[in-house]
């Protein structure tokens, strides 16, 4: 299984990979927007301000899950030692990043036009600072440490640390009283969004994905790169 | 029609900023990541042109150098 992430079988797929996953990123985009901002109705309650949410919600939810695999990744650091995990938590993490930027920054505008500020310090949006608080620290800890050895364990520290944050960004809207809306899209529970907002969310979220995918194929490349730059200088 | 999609019931410039934002920050990454890739594929052919005839059909030989060389001219997108 371990060595399914072979950087040499991992090389040949990421070659094949990424002029197709760019293609279809477009493609899917283009669709994405056009379904977005023109085809998909205005709500009763926010009209077309609810557009903001094909933006919102795919990058939080992305940033979310590429947070989560950085932290699963740093217990097989740990535990196994495993190299390659390494790699895969360096390139998922800048993808990450952005992602929730990009959430913080459209839920930030959405925010003003439906409740009237621009930010609040409620549990949701709090929480999900942190966790571009601990992408940030996850990034450094890789400029921080000329030892490569110090660097691995802390970046595994903090994203193990940081994924007690995860259920709380989830569960953030249940637990406390906040501005934020508790979820609309529910895997459990009955979803709450209507097929017609809910047809150009599944395709925005799909082309973020996509894209994340995209980034995160170029970065393992240039790390892998790195390495074998580092192997040249020592023949 | 045009004026209806810009004006979106007045809150054109929050929905239009929003994804002006995100596909900003998608070409910022990306350009971002293609030029440290391009960057680190030069510097790895810049290396490979350096070698002695001996320790490049050492480096040829294996797998992974072989995957890196074919790709310095793939991997363009």
């Amino acid at each position: 299984m371990l060595n399914y992430f072979n950087p040499s079988n991992t090389l040949k797929v990421i070659n094949k990979l990424q002029k197709f996953i760019f293609a279809l990123f477009i493609a899917v985009l283009i669709l994405g927007l056009f379904e977005a901002l023109v085809l998909s109705p205005e709500d009763y309650k926010q009209s077309d301000s609810v557009r903001i949410m094909y933006v919102h919600v795919p990058a939080a939810w992305i940033s979310l899950g590429i947070f989560s695999v950085i932290s699963i990744l740093s217990f097989g650091i740990l535990i196994f030692k495993n190299k390659n995990f390494i790699l895969i938590s360096k390139s998922l993490a800048p993808s990450g990043f952005v992602f929730n930027i990009i959430a913080l920054v459209t839920g930030s505008i959405w925010g003003k036009p439906t409740w009237g500020t621009w930010w609040a310090w409620d549990a949701r949006i709090t929480s999900m600072l942190l966790l571009a608080v601990f992408y940030l620290m996850f990034m450094l800890s890789w400029k921080i440490f000329e030892d490569e050895k110090k660097s691995i364990k802390l970046s595994s520290y903090i994203a193990i640390f940081g994924l007690i944050n995860i259920p709380i960004i989830k569960f953030s809207v249940d637990w406390w009283s906040t501005l934020h809306q508790p979820s609309s899209v529910n895997v459990f529970k009955e979803t709450t969004i209507h097929s017609t907002m809910l047809m150009p969310l599944g395709i925005m979220t799909a082309a973020f994905a996509l894209f994340s995918i995209l980034i995160f194929l170029m970065k393992y490349h240039t790390e892998l790169l790195k390495i074998k730059n580092k192997g040249l200088d020592r023949l | 029609m045009i004026n209806e999609i810009l004006n979106m019931n007045g809150y054109g410039l929050y929905v239009w900023s929003s994804f002006m934002f995100t596909l900003l920050s998608f070409g910022t990454l990306y350009f971002v990541t293609k030029i440290q890739l391009n960057k680190e594929l030069r510097n790895f052919k810049a290396k490979f042109k350096n070698l002695d005839a001996e320790k490049a059909e050492i480096v040829k030989k294996q797998e992974i150098y072989r995957g890196i060389l074919s790709s310095t001219s793939s991997s363009k997108i």
